[in-house]
């Protein structure tokens, strides 16, 4: 079996990764095995073990599209450093490479959307929020069924729970 | 203090008890987080990282459940020491290859452990002995929470917790059990039960984590997805596959030894026979052979000993423990016949197994 990276050399490394039903397999020979740094699991580009190759050059197609390196403005992170490393370099790089990243995520997760904890400041910030959206809703109702009175109630209660909105937002 | 004065001894840590702890040996969830205005600690320049670590090494000292911790910076730790910690569980293989701007800091009982620079910022991990994984989180879910009093985490209202690798975005959550499966290896199920926990995107590991062998039939469960799923989902989904693998392993244990009596004792005396009388034996074999004791343990082949005996040997033979009991550097060779030396004598009191009844 010849190397799947190089296609020169016989394949002599192996690896498997099942994800859902689906198998992958690579193959790869000593020398490219040894680049890609699969000797050093922590080192190997890990978006590739765990994706099948592909996967980081999807980001960089997407990222390089405009002819250039796409690059962090924040950290200064290429996407080849991604796909070298499998690792970003700052939070900030999740909105620089976020369409790269999107169909990465959506292979990689149940979903592309967090469920779960949010931290307390924001929580409150975002219980308000969709409080706003609810009140608004009936608003929207109460104004195509000509209830005017019930509108005007509830358009004080969406003021006021704007203010407090500006206030928790507020660090 | 150094860190042998604060580590309970192998004896003490395998003395802990917990639910279904003779297939599931521990129990531990952990919670990567990063600090929004700091690059993530594999970008970071050196200065960065040792200013956050020291912000973020403040930060978890003065928890309430860190009183009395262990704190160090990983610069103070050799070569040795930090195999220790890896041996017993507590820190990651790629967080024992780093140095200054790294930390670490150790609940008093040794439940709560955060390695500070590692992949990500803040590693925060609960242990617990046996399958509590609900415990677990609800005790470092309360660390998170305290925490992020103090520091300002890098979150994303739609993404979460933002993390250096995408694979633990969101929840930044890694639900884990150590399990000791001897039935199913002896019983060549094993693979099965790794394929169908892999296709409900679980993983399984060996015994150090990542790219590691499962030595002593101990393996790793955790999930794998952290993005589109709540914590408690998670935990739940692990919780109820760990409960049908103890049961398979307790059913394959059950079945070896109705069907074939014989290899089943077979291996379990000649295990003993080794251990207990080699002369020179490597960490490799030492666990294997000891997976099988402990077996025989479960299965009352040995009356009158602990499965704790069997953890602590366990321990105490791999090498960087073998290592700290000698002041010499020493050679594997060296290490292996200490490793028997030491082994013959733990088991000199130690009767040969009795068929159960």
């Amino acid at each position: 079996m010849l190397c799947c990276q190089c296609n020169e050399n016989e394949a002599t490394v192996h690896l498997t990764e099942v994800v859902g039903d689906k198998m992958k397999k690579v193959d790869l020979c000593e020398a490219c095995a040894k680049a890609k740094g699969v000797s050093d699991p922590a080192g190997f580009a890990l978006a590739d073990l765990l994706l099948g190759l592909g996967a980081s050059q999807q980001v960089e197609q997407s990222a390089g599209s405009e002819g250039g390196q796409l690059t962090c403005s924040s950290c200064g992170f290429t996407q080849a450093d991604f796909k070298k490393t499998g690792r970003l370099g700052c939070s900030e790089c999740y909105n620089s490479f976020a369409d790269g990243l999107e169909g990465v995520l959506k292979t990689m997760h149940k979903g592309t959307r967090h469920v779960g904890k949010v931290p307390k400041a924001l929580r409150r910030a975002r219980d308000v929020s969709d409080q706003l959206k609810t009140l608004q809703k009936k608003l929207d109702k109460s104004i195509t069924t000509e209830n005017f009175e019930q509108a005007a109630v509830l358009r004080d209660e969406i003021k006021k729970l704007q203010k407090r909105l500006a206030e928790v937002a507020a660090p | 203090m150094n860190i042998y004065e604060f580590l309970s001894t192998p004896l003490e840590s395998c003395q802990r008890t917990g639910p279904h702890d003779g297939v599931v040996l521990s129990s531990r969830v952990r919670l990567a987080r990063n600090l929004r205005a700091v690059p993530f600690p594999g970008r970071a320049k050196k200065s960065e990282r040792v200013k956050a670590c020291e912000i973020i090494r403040k930060g978890v000292e003065e928890l309430p459940e860190m009183i009395g911790a262990f704190a160090d910076s990983m610069e103070h730790f050799d070569v040795t020491d930090k195999q220790v910690l890896v041996e017993r569980h507590l820190i990651s293989r790629e967080h024992a290859a780093k140095s200054a701007g790294s930390g670490l800091v150790l609940s008093r009982d040794e439940t709560l452990c955060v390695m500070i620079n590692e992949e990500d910022h803040l590693r925060m991990q609960s242990l617990q002995p046996g399958l509590q994984l609900k415990k677990a989180w609800q005790a470092i879910d309360e660390v998170d929470s305290r925490l992020e009093t103090k520091l300002d985490f890098a979150f994303s209202s739609d993404l979460g917790y933002l993390t250096a690798c995408p694979t633990n975005l969101g929840t930044g959550i890694r639900v884990s059990a150590m399990l000791h499966l001897p039935g199913l290896v002896l019983s060549e199920h094993i693979n099965q039960i790794i394929q169908s926990v892999t296709k409900l995107n679980h993983a399984v590991r060996g015994l150090y984590g990542e790219g590691t062998e499962a030595l002593g039939h101990v393996f790793q469960v955790s999930n794998q997805m952290t993005l589109g799923e709540s914590e408690p989902d998670i935990v739940e989904r692990i919780h109820k596959v760990l409960l049908q693998i103890i049961e398979l392993e307790m059913n394959a244990r059950t079945k070896m030894l109705q069907t074939k009596p014989k290899v089943f004792f077979n291996h379990i005396g000649r295990a003993y026979g080794i251990l207990a009388h080699s002369h020179s034996i490597s960490s490799k074999e030492t666990m294997n052979l000891l997976s099988l004791m402990r077996l025989g343990v479960g299965e009352r082949m040995f009356p009158g000993v602990e499965k704790a005996l069997l953890d602590e040997l366990f321990i105490v033979t791999q090498p960087a423990h073998l290592q700290k009991q000698f002041t010499d550097k020493l050679e594997a060779e060296e290490r292996d016949i200490l490793r028997a030396d030491m082994l013959r004598d733990r088991l000199k009191k130690v009767a040969g197994p009795v068929i159960p009844a």
